[in-house]
């Protein structure tokens, strides 16, 4: 099983783990992204993540296919939460099982570094004072504030 | 004129106020909507727009056809 899949409800990354165990798999990694309180300099009170659902799925169906290509591992499954989120929240999980540890390591990491680069999702921080930013985007920062 | 179905996303869905729309017009590549939407709608001058055409990453210059859903994509903040 090598999935991706958008959530924009909580779920429970120890049921996703279950579903990943095999009788063959000797090691399993997992990533869990959170919500920060802090982001360069700002105090950050919560998140939105927006996504691009259809070309998101695509995308970050093909980073999974590319992972399961690039190391022997037995499954894989990445779930990324859209929605309103507060500090602590789980933002992105990341779950590989694979015969030994080094494979699942490399995969989890190469998961989760693709997935924040490719996926077409925006995440928009409210900080306090009232101001809010969509990240990574430095021109609608200051877009906002002319 | 054709007609294309736009959707909007972060920046963009904030500046145009929209989540969606039909936009007619002549415009023959995605370049030339972004400019035609950017006049219409005042987006930010932003250095890394990607341009999905059908649910797909597709080219700037790429030959719109009738009936095509475009997205504009800002910089992604994933994970």
């Amino acid at each position: 099983m090598i999935e991706f899949s958008i959530a924009d409800k909580k779920f429970q990354p120890e049921t996703e783990r279950e579903r990943i165990a095999r009788p063959s798999c000797g090691g399993y990694v997992s990533f869990e992204g959170w919500v920060r309180d802090h982001n360069e300099g700002h105090k950050v009170q919560r998140l939105e993540y927006q996504a691009y659902e259809a070309l998101a799925l695509k995308e970050g169906s093909r980073i999974m296919a590319e992972a399961a290509e690039r190391f022997p591992i037995e499954n894989a499954s990445c779930i990324h939460r859209v929605g309103e989120l507060e500090i602590g929240d789980l933002a992105v999980w990341v779950g590989v099982s694979a015969g030994h540890r080094d494979e699942a390591f490399k995969a989890c990491r190469y998961i989760i570094d693709e997935i924040k680069h490719r996926v077409p999702v925006w995440k928009k921080e409210y900080y306090e004072g009232g101001d809010s930013g969509w990240v990574n985007c430095e021109a609608c920062a200051s877009h906002a504030s002319e | 004129m054709k007609k294309f179905n736009i959707q909007y996303f972060a920046i963009l869905r904030e500046c145009a106020g929209i989540d969606s729309e039909v936009v007619e017009s002549n415009v023959a590549t995605p370049a030339e909507l972004f400019v035609e939407l950017t006049r219409r709608y005042d987006f930010p001058d932003m250095a890394t727009v990607k341009v999905a055409i059908n649910d797909e990453f597709g080219d700037w210059q790429a030959k719109l056809q009738d009936g095509d859903s475009v997205v504009f994509i800002p910089p992604v903040a994933g994970g």
